[in-house]
């Protein structure tokens, strides 16, 4: 042991830029895949269980790309909208109304989360650590198909606990700077990745969200557009999922946006998405009038309420 | 019978340190400068990719003077060290003195255990919210730690420059002051000389990098190309001398 205060072998040893890897073999205890679920008698891992009643999970995240990158000069900004609702819920309990799930994770890139709230949230910081930890190092940006293969590896560092139900499912988009385009990278618990065409969404309102993006997305959108369709994806994921939040005019909280492009990530500030969700939600009520005005309402019987708890 | 080898320890002390010193005055100088919205480096360095000018973190930079190989060594752990402990405690809890110490302890404990000291000087720079809070620490081949104010010069004829600095900056000075002097300074007296508009050294030479306290996050950011040119063209107005 060495007790002169200066600096282990450890740091000093050349090698790789990788902060993980650095954390792997210094402090492998700081590792989130190291930390919990390991820690039972002789390597006895905590029974499967039902994870979603045990920490609060995170929800939908839709991706979608925006602008024209056809040949060049074609106008419009080019780039990649990402979005996220604001709820967290632990079983039927709304656990947050307020958490954030989208996050810069370098200048040109965003990662948003769903599954365990606990575990992503570990993971993302570290995420964005090893990637400013690299270019610190290397002096130069990762590219965005190394960055998505660094997620995909701590990812499945993370099998483990995907296997006792504490999952961790990212979604991640950039701004490529070598090809002049947005992608866009969907992930499973496996760490294997996927790269999605011009849209994409994860979490549990994501069968919704997808439907939504489908209809709404059209190539040369652009980046005002793009934010439009992110927010109406999500209202419809959470019109239809109870565990997706959809904007909350009385509390004033709206869904996380991001825009990346090849001027950086940007959040979209507040007053411009509840421009949005106001014009989201004034169109929706002019169609419910309409659909009432078209069809007279009958005398509702007896018998006929829902599942009432 | 001839006597066995002795050597006094201040002898050897002395002999470390000359090698140490002769190693360090070789290189060119680096020039750290606070101006009044951060903290400017400026070197003489034609190489686009070996720096002698980098960030550590985000309100934290690192500039060295001497061999290349052990500085970027003691650059790199503390790039490791910075976001090890911004990881496992707050990205507000890593500050320049915390770094400043581990580097003095690494380079003290080279200089009295291992055969060769290290032939570096460092600089540990922190900006903070006001220019009376910003942070400048010299380290030397032998661990000594000195707390600087204003400015400082390492490596080359670092004594000569210093004079010359510490005749010319005064608190309060602007970017484009900051880097005429650092230009100037490094540049030796001819360039005062030299003719209107013209540089001693040209800014494709140079290696200069700021931390910028009005960023929001990391302040480091590195001037070269257009930016460059453009604040070494902007005339500095004649200022007056403070008492």
């Amino acid at each position: 042991m060495d007790f002169s205060g200066r600096l282990p072998h450890a740091f000093t040893t050349p090698g790789s830029s990788s902060f993980v890897e650095f954390l792997a073999n210094h402090a492998p205890d700081l590792l989130p895949s190291h930390r919990v679920g390991t820690t039972g008698a002789a390597g006895h891992a905590a029974p499967a269980g039902p994870g979603a009643q045990l920490a609060p999970h995170a929800t939908t995240i839709v991706a979608l790309t925006f602008g024209d990158a056809g040949p060049a000069g074609a106008g419009g900004e080019v780039g990649v909208v990402m979005a996220g609702d604001r709820r967290a819920t632990m079983g039927s309990m709304i656990a947050n109304r307020e958490i954030e799930k989208v996050f810069p994770a370098d200048e040109f890139s965003a990662v948003g989360i769903a599954g365990t709230a606990g575990i992503a949230v570990e993971l993302v910081r570290l995420f964005q650590l090893e990637l400013e930890h690299y270019e610190k190092i290397e002096g130069a940006l990762l590219s965005l198909d190394g960055k998505a293969n660094r997620l995909s590896t701590m990812i499945r560092q993370n099998l483990g606990l995907a296997m006792q139900g504490l999952a961790v499912v990212p979604l991640f988009a950039g701004y490529d700077l070598d090809r002049g385009t947005g992608r866009i990278f969907s992930y499973d618990v496996t760490g294997g990745r996927y790269e999605e065409r011009d849209h994409h969404s994860v979490g549990s309102g994501s069968v919704f969200a997808r439907g939504s993006l489908k209809k709404r997305w059209h190539p040369g959108l652009d980046a005002q557009g793009a934010v439009h369709v992110a927010v109406e994806a999500l209202y419809d994921a959470a019109d239809d999922d109870s565990a997706t939040g959809g904007p909350d005019s009385v509390r004033q909280i709206w869904p996380v946006v991001v825009t990346v492009t090849a001027d950086g990530y940007r959040r979209v500030p507040d007053d411009e998405l509840a421009a949005v969700a106001a014009q989201i939600v004034a169109e929706r009520t002019e169609q419910a009038d309409g659909n009432r005005a078209a069809r007279p309402r009958a005398p509702r019987t007896a018998g006929q309420g829902g599942d009432a708890q | 019978m001839s006597m066995p080898f002795y050597v006094s320890p201040e002898q050897l002390m002395k002999d470390r340190a000359d090698f140490a010193r002769k190693g360090i005055a070789r290189g060119r100088s680096v020039v750290v400068l606070a101006y009044d919205d951060g903290i400017a480096f400026a070197t003489h360095n034609p190489s686009r990719s070996l720096h002698k000018i980098s960030e550590i973190y985000d309100r934290i930079a690192f500039a060295a003077v001497g061999k290349y190989n052990e500085f970027e060594n003691l650059r790199v752990a503390g790039v490791r060290y910075a976001d090890l402990r911004g990881y496992s405690y707050d990205r507000a809890d890593v500050n320049a003195r915390g770094l400043a110490n581990a580097y003095a302890q690494t380079l003290g404990t080279v200089f009295t255990t291992e055969s060769k000291p290290l032939e570096v000087e460092l600089v540990v720079a922190e900006v903070g919210p006001s220019p009376a809070q910003d942070q400048i620490y010299r380290l030397s081949y032998d661990g000594s730690v000195a707390d600087e104010t204003g400015f400082v010069v390492m490596g080359g004829q670092a004594e000569q420059l210093g004079r010359d600095l510490g005749e010319a900056w005064r608190p309060g000075m602007t970017l484009p002051e900051v880097l005429h002097l650092a230009v100037s300074t490094l540049g030796g007296a001819d360039a005062r000389d030299a003719p209107e508009g013209e540089q001693a050294i040209p800014a494709s030479q140079l290696e200069v990098a700021v931390l910028d306290r009005t960023r929001p996050r990391r302040a480091f950011r590195r001037l070269t190309g257009t930016v460059l040119a453009g604040l070494l063209e902007e005339k500095p107005e004649e200022a007056p001398h403070g008492p």
